[in-house]
């Protein structure tokens, strides 16, 4: 499977009279965009505002970040299963706007939505300071229950991603990129001699507003599967969970996949990269035994020598790193995780709910119980109330001077476990 | 430039007050260098002055800890210090844990850097190592020698503003920005493991406590039962305020006036689901209803008059383990038999 990627670098957003690129700016119709994220009975309105890099801005509580991409050529869309049939995605053409973001918003959904600051020590922490962000306010109708409400908001996001990306259908592209994964028993003759990697992509699927989609099927239900590493690229896997804002994965970073992305940096080069399996963080035993032996299995099956593992969440899904990891080093297969930590506000307490010796070789992505105190911003797109509310806040979190006291738990994209961030930690 | 203001901490036993005899003395200052701190003074003369020594008793400390601490808190305050020095202690056990006890003081109060040295193991270094830069010393003043100069490369770099090395690890977590992102550092680590070439992973795994089960209750119609549960049900609005993550504290209601939960008497304060059907039947988390009619049946002997509740989403293992103690002594020292102990 070959996929082109074209990537246009935005360096501006505003709005305009038509939705277009032109020289590194996108402009946006408001209220097209409008029209179109609204387009759902279920939704009473829908507001849009820009927020670019380095502005006094606050969004909050942040649900998803979407990046808007289209398909030039080749089979399917963008976000198969939701916004357009269910062809098999990751080949032919994709443009990208790169440097562009929707960022979804509105009434909170849960507890576990973020903030995203675009300027002082919140920008840091987050990756999507560093984007033009389209920011969409969605209201959906006063009685929608919180799992309706989700979906409601979720495709919201999707439609207006989708809309903003065809602005870059024909339009010349700054980079080109060109990825390949090729048939099992091809690509193990094309690098003889490199090691064989694979990825093993674990998604966040506890269920109760924590799901995440493949082709639109809730990843709960499925067992562990094999995914060319180019159908991410074009949105084969969506968020829709509500866990911590910090290290849930918006679907912004899927589409990024970062562990995909640098092992396709060494491929052909130090590595043979074979592919992925996508497998779940399911609650009962019995799920996490029956996918962490069919995620193994399949490692085994695809004959890597190596693979990564990456968790989204914590807590209950520490387990499910932990056996992926037992079982697939126990296939003889050498394994480094990514995680992040919950040490407490001290660093003191132990990071992780399970642990094994085999995990020798992993990755973090930092403390996410680290309080930071995020300064006061000239203008709040939202509710920073909720800020009181949401995982890493407390009741007292929202100052009375309009700065906000949390831990960075509350920072959507700070501890990142697809490794997308920057941020790490050490003992001292 | 100035020199760093430094205030040291000894016993009385450095002081040359006196040994076990006098460890029962009470918290005194006396301005300048006493004791160990004078070669701490001479080798530290370029960078750093001691300007006053607060000194107590071993056993005084730990018998009036909290009227020793404050007195002593105030004592290095009024020195106006930049810096504290504790011991060394060696091996001395109760000298360790006074200094280490400082440690934490300075550390919490003064928010000061605190450097000190001790036997890997003195029980004081175990205890209070997170809240100092703990050089290893030998297990007695034989080896001053040698702690002195390795304390003092310590307080250099701290006075420096150096990255500090040569002391024991606090055990502590600290965030900072890695140069490459995660997933690059990841393929990176993986590269040099399947290679067979050294790398250092960035979290060495821990190693779990395991509780091993008690043994059954063998008359249920007997025992005195209690409900605990970490999945955050609270009565409705949650009175305690207890956090939807990284929850700081667990809450103690009572059962006397609630046979069944619904919509107007209980909701869940847990921020890791959705709690849609927790709000609208307390009793999915908390099984009130079915333990109120086993009590009736007599299938149970009887029901604690408490539940306890906590959230167990993104809460630290240290302040689980805390709320656990807690729990248990109480549900203890109240004669209960068995825990139904739910969580989400």
């Amino acid at each position: 499977m070959r996929l082109e990627i074209g990537n246009i670098f935005i360096k501006d957003v505003q709005f305009g009279d038509k939705t277009e690129v032109k020289s590194g700016t996108l402009f946006v119709n408001k209220d097209e965009l409008a029209k179109i994220a609204g387009d759902d009975e279920r939704i009473k309105s829908v507001e849009v505002f820009l927020a670019r890099p380095g502005e006094s801005v606050r969004i909050i509580p942040v649900k998803d970040v979407v990046e808007p991409r289209v398909k030039v050529s080749g089979d399917g869309g963008i976000f198969p299963g939701f916004m357009t049939g269910v062809d098999q995605v990751g080949s032919g053409r994709t443009h990208v706007l790169k440097g562009a973001a929707v960022v979804t918003t509105g009434k909170i959904v849960g507890f576990q939505e973020g903030i995203i600051d675009m300027k002082g020590a919140g920008a840091e922490y987050t990756p999507f300071s560093k984007t033009n962000n389209v920011v969409v306010k969605v209201e959906p109708l006063d009685d929608l229950k919180q799992h309706e409400h989700e979906v409601v908001v979720r495709l919201a996001g999707f439609r207006a991603a989708n809309y903003l990306g065809e602005a870059g259908k024909d339009v010349k592209v700054d980079e080109e990129k060109v990825y390949e994964t090729k048939p099992i028993l091809e690509q193990v003759k094309e690098y003889p001699n490199l090691p064989k990697v694979v990825y093993a992509y674990m998604l966040q699927t506890q269920g109760l507003l924590h799901n995440t989609y493949y082709y639109g099927v809730d990843v709960k239900q499925i067992v562990p599967t094999f995914m060319y590493p180019t159908e991410a690229f074009d949105g084969a896997i969506t968020s829709g969970n509500c866990v911590s804002a910090c290290d849930k994965n918006p679907t912004y970073v899927h589409e990024n996949s970062p562990v995909i992305t640098d092992l396709f940096e060494q491929h052909g080069k130090t590595i043979n990269f074979l592919g992925c399996v996508v497998t779940n963080e399911n609650v009962t035993l019995m799920d996490k035994e029956r996918s962490s032996n069919m995620t193994a299995k399949l490692v085994e099956f695809l004959g890597a020598d190596a693979a990564i593992i990456s968790e989204e969440g914590f807590g209950n899904p520490d387990a499910d790193l932990v056996m992926n990891c037992n079982k697939i080093e126990g296939k003889g297969v050498k394994t480094c995780l990514i995680t992040d930590e919950y040490a407490g506000q001290d660093g003191a307490s132990q990071s992780l709910a399970d642990s094994t010796p085999k995990g020798d070789a992993c990755v973090t992505a930092g403390n996410a119980n680290v309080v930071v105190t995020l300064p006061v911003m000239d203008t709040v797109i939202g509710y920073p109330e909720v800020a009181n509310v949401i995982a890493g806040g407390w009741d007292g979190s929202l100052n009375a001077d309009g700065s906000i006291t949390a831990e960075i738990q509350v920072i959507t994209g700070a501890t990142n476990e697809l490794g997308f961030n920057y941020l790490t930690a050490k003992t001292v | 430039m100035s020199k760093t203001r430094i205030v040291h901490y000894i016993n009385q036993f450095y002081a040359g007050i006196g040994g076990e005899d006098k460890a029962d003395v009470p918290p005194e200052k006396r301005d300048g260098i006493v004791g160990p701190g004078m070669a701490l003074s001479k080798a530290l003369e370029d960078v750093a002055e001691i300007v006053g020594t607060v000194i107590c008793g071993d056993s005084y400390f730990s018998e009036n800890e909290e009227s020793a601490s404050k007195v002593i808190l105030d004592m290095i305050k009024s020195y106006d210090p930049e810096l504290v020095v504790v011991g060394p202690a060696f091996n001395a056990g109760r000298y360790g844990v006074a200094a280490g006890g400082v440690a934490k003081l300075v550390t919490e109060n003064l928010e000061l850097p605190v450097v000190g040295g001790m036997y890997i193991e003195n029980p004081g270094l175990e205890m209070y190592k997170k809240y100092g830069y703990f050089v290893e010393t030998g297990n007695s003043a034989a080896t001053m020698k040698k702690a002195i100069p390795d304390m003092v490369a310590v307080i250099k770099q701290v006075i420096a503003g150096e990255e500090v090395t040569g002391y024991v690890p606090k055990g502590i977590r600290v965030n900072f920005f890695a140069e490459e992102r995660g997933s690059k550092r990841a393929v990176d680590m993986l590269l040099k493991k399947i290679k067979g070439e050294e790398f250092q992973t960035e979290y060495p795994m821990p190693v779990f406590d395991r509780v091993d089960p008690q043994p059954a209750i063998k008359d249920m119609k007997k025992a005195k039962i209690a409900l605990v549960s970490s999945g955050g049900p609270v009565p409705k609005g949650n009175p305690d305020h207890i956090e939807s993550s990284s929850a700081s504290k667990f809450g103690k209601y009572s059962l006397k006036d609630i046979d069944n939960f619904d919509s107007s008497n209980g909701e869940t304060a847990h921020g890791g689901y959705d709690p849609v059907y927790a709000n609208e039947d307390l009793d999915r988390v908390l099984p009130v209803d079915v333990i109120k009619e086993m009590l009736k049946a007599g299938e149970i002997g009887s029901l604690h008059d408490y539940w306890y509740a906590t959230v167990g989403n993104g809460t630290s293992v240290a302040n689980a383990k805390k709320f656990g103690k807690a729990i248990a002594e109480e549900l203890k020292a109240d004669g209960v038999d068995g825990v139904i102990l739910t969580s989400t």
